[in-house]
């Protein structure tokens, strides 16, 4: 039972939507839902915050878009940017940073910064999926703590938007988990002071990010269906043998299970928020 | 007792020492001289291999049946122990452990995931992996050691939490979160002692310690090596590999400024002799535990925060640029 992380799965996991109908068209102009399979414009999809106009199916944004939607560019003060130092030497990370930076033009994936929200200026951040997972090496977990650190410094409100699938980075091995700890405690430091954290957390907000920083706001809101949780259904479905509930670790769940304040569509998002500010000024 | 591929050729040494002295005893011939050339020839191999570990045989080291669990440490270490149960909330959970010992006519809160002993044990411990209930107990009575001013030793030995359907839905990453957390202010000191397998978040939610140590044969990091070679190579028969990689070794670990000493254990092992495992034990914690019981509160709770807010490599973009 030492090795119950081992073992490849000896089924097939399903997915629980019905595979949609597959139809030809020129990449660049469509997108095909993943939940309920139609076909929608991309100009649209733009136009509608990513959201599927059929069924509500909210697509995975990167960080500049999220930013977009919830302050203006001149409001928004990014933090010095870090870069990764590759602190345990871990064979082939160096390349797989380098390729995901030129692949989503951030540095690492957290963005964080100043920013005004509705008129309330916060300090906000956006850890994008899009790089390496959404993962948290040393570089996010700095860029964490130096905002909240710089919000305990102005009396700010933090905001952030997790969407950090990967979880603690295993590039990074140990410094990686000692982020959970660093940033813990960040949101510890700042939390005592009497100041207001906001969790928003994005699909999928799983393992390290999730067991530290990312639930330990006063208030944690999800995005409809994003996944939520510690371990990865995989390793949940290996280790027990047991078929996992409709919907597990989805938002939904989470908030029926009282682990979440609210769920929030993304089109909402900027008013709950800012609404949320606005009384805590 | 089960043996190691490694260990064969001292083992089988060691053998033919006995038979020798069996066949003096037998007969009339002197091979004293014989015998302590092999002896010390045996010693000098096992002094060899043992320094020469692999990570992974490390690793496997670290998970030895017969390697003390947390209880058979609390014995080793304390002259009196009480332990208490549940937490208030749900139901007690096997798989960790606590309660008030006796250190050296001190009174300390300890805490420790607790491995079981045989298959029943297993059973009942959930083999050692915590649910969030086990968490929420420990974080109980360490608010209860701040509350009478006791020091808190945790002993941790745990793969990870557990990755279960109701583990999750009842909180699993969330009560992690808060054992760091809370565990980062309480206002009383804390050492930390991983004693076998620091597996993740589910170790160090007890182990934001003043101190951190660790036994020679202990592993600590951010995923298990069989976890990590499953994401790498979709093989997780490839751990000894990626053990190497993850650099999760005392010595390693030393090195990088995460842990503050290495606990030597006896030549061969914890699980070889647990009385010498636990004086060892006893010198370091009482060394380590007079440092941090010294310090007043606030710088304690200063420096606390101060070790983990360093730890982390990167670079200014504008220099890595240059």
């Amino acid at each position: 039972m030492l090795n119950v992380f081992k073992g490849k799965p000896k089924y097939m996991t399903v997915r629980p939507q019905e595979e949609p109908e597959r139809k030809e068209f020129p990449d660049n102009l469509w997108t095909r839902c993943d939940c309920c399979g139609k076909m929608i414009f991309n100009k649209e999809l733009d136009k509608e915050a990513f959201l599927c106009p059929s069924c509500g199916h909210h697509f995975r944004i990167t960080a500049r878009k999220r930013l977009a939607m919830l302050t203006e560019p001149e409001d928004f003060q990014a933090l010095t940017p870090l870069v990764s130092a590759d602190p345990i030497e871990f064979p082939g990370y160096a390349e797989k940073i380098s390729q995901a930076q030129e692949q989503t033009g951030l540095d690492d994936a957290s963005l964080i910064g100043k920013a005004v929200i509705q008129g309330s200026p916060c300090i906000l951040g956006v850890i994008d999926f899009s790089f390496i997972g959404g993962s948290m090496g040393s570089v996010v977990g700095e860029q964490l703590v130096r905002g909240f650190e710089r919000a305990l410094e102005e009396k700010l409100p933090v905001v952030i938007f997790s969407g950090g699938g990967g979880g603690a980075r295993m590039h990074e091995g140990i410094f990686s988990l000692m982020q959970m700890a660093k940033t813990a405690q960040a949101v510890g430091k700042h939390s005592r002071a009497g100041l207001l954290f906001i969790s928003v957390l994005t699909h999928p907000t799983m393992g390290g990010i999730y067991a530290s920083f990312a639930s330990l706001g006063d208030i944690i809101l999800a995005e409809p269906g994003a996944l939520v949780g510690f371990a990865g259904p995989r390793i949940v479905e290996e280790t027990t043998r047991q078929k996992l509930p409709q919907g597990f670790q989805t938002a939904e769940y989470a908030l029926e299970h009282g682990m979440i304040d609210a769920i929030v569509t993304r089109d909402r998002m900027l008013n709950y928020v800012g609404r949320l500010l606005e009384w805590h000024r | 007792m089960q043996a190691f591929e490694w260990e064969k050729p001292v083992l089988e040494l060691e053998a033919r020492i006995s038979e020798l002295k069996q066949f003096v005893h037998s007969s009339d011939m002197d091979f004293t001289d014989e015998i302590k050339t092999l002896e010390r020839k045996a010693s000098k191999l096992r002094k060899e291999i043992y320094a020469n570990l692999t990570p992974f045989q490390r690793v496997t080291m670290a998970r030895h049946p017969k390697r003390p669990t947390t209880l058979e440490y609390i014995n080793l270490l304390f002259d009196d122990f009480v332990e208490f149960h549940g937490d208030r909330s749900y139901r007690d959970d096997r798989a960790i452990v606590g309660g008030v010992a006796l250190f050296e006519g001190q009174p300390v809160t300890v805490v420790g995931p607790q491995k079981g002993r045989d298959t029943k044990d297993n059973i009942a411990r959930n083999f050692g992996l915590p649910h969030p209930e086990g968490y929420r107990k420990a974080l109980r009575l360490m608010k209860q050691a701040e509350k009478f001013g006791r020091p808190i030793i945790t002993l941790i030995d745990v793969v990870g939490a557990y990755p279960g359907i109701e583990a999750e839905e009842r909180g699993q990453g969330l009560v992690i979160a808060q054992c760091i957390e809370e565990m980062s202010f309480l206002k009383t000191p804390i050492l930390s002692i991983i004693t076998g397998e620091g597996g993740s978040g589910g170790a160090l939610a007890l182990g934001v310690g003043d101190r951190i140590l660790m036994l020679e044969n202990a592993w600590y990091s951010v995923i298990s090596p069989e976890m990590c070679a499953t994401i790498l190579w979709r093989d997780s028969s490839r751990a000894a590999e990626a053990a190497q990689l993850l650099r999760l070794t005392p010595t390693d670990l030393l090195k990088f400024g995460i842990i503050d000493d290495v606990i030597t254990e006896p030549l061969g092992g914890a699980h070889r002799d647990h009385v010498t495992t636990g004086l060892q034990m006893r010198s370091f914690i009482r060394r380590y535990l007079a440092t941090i019981v010294k310090k007043p509160l606030e710088v304690l709770l200063e420096e606390r925060l101060a070790r983990f807010r360093q730890i982390g490599k990167f670079n200014e973009k504008a220099m890595a640029d240059l």
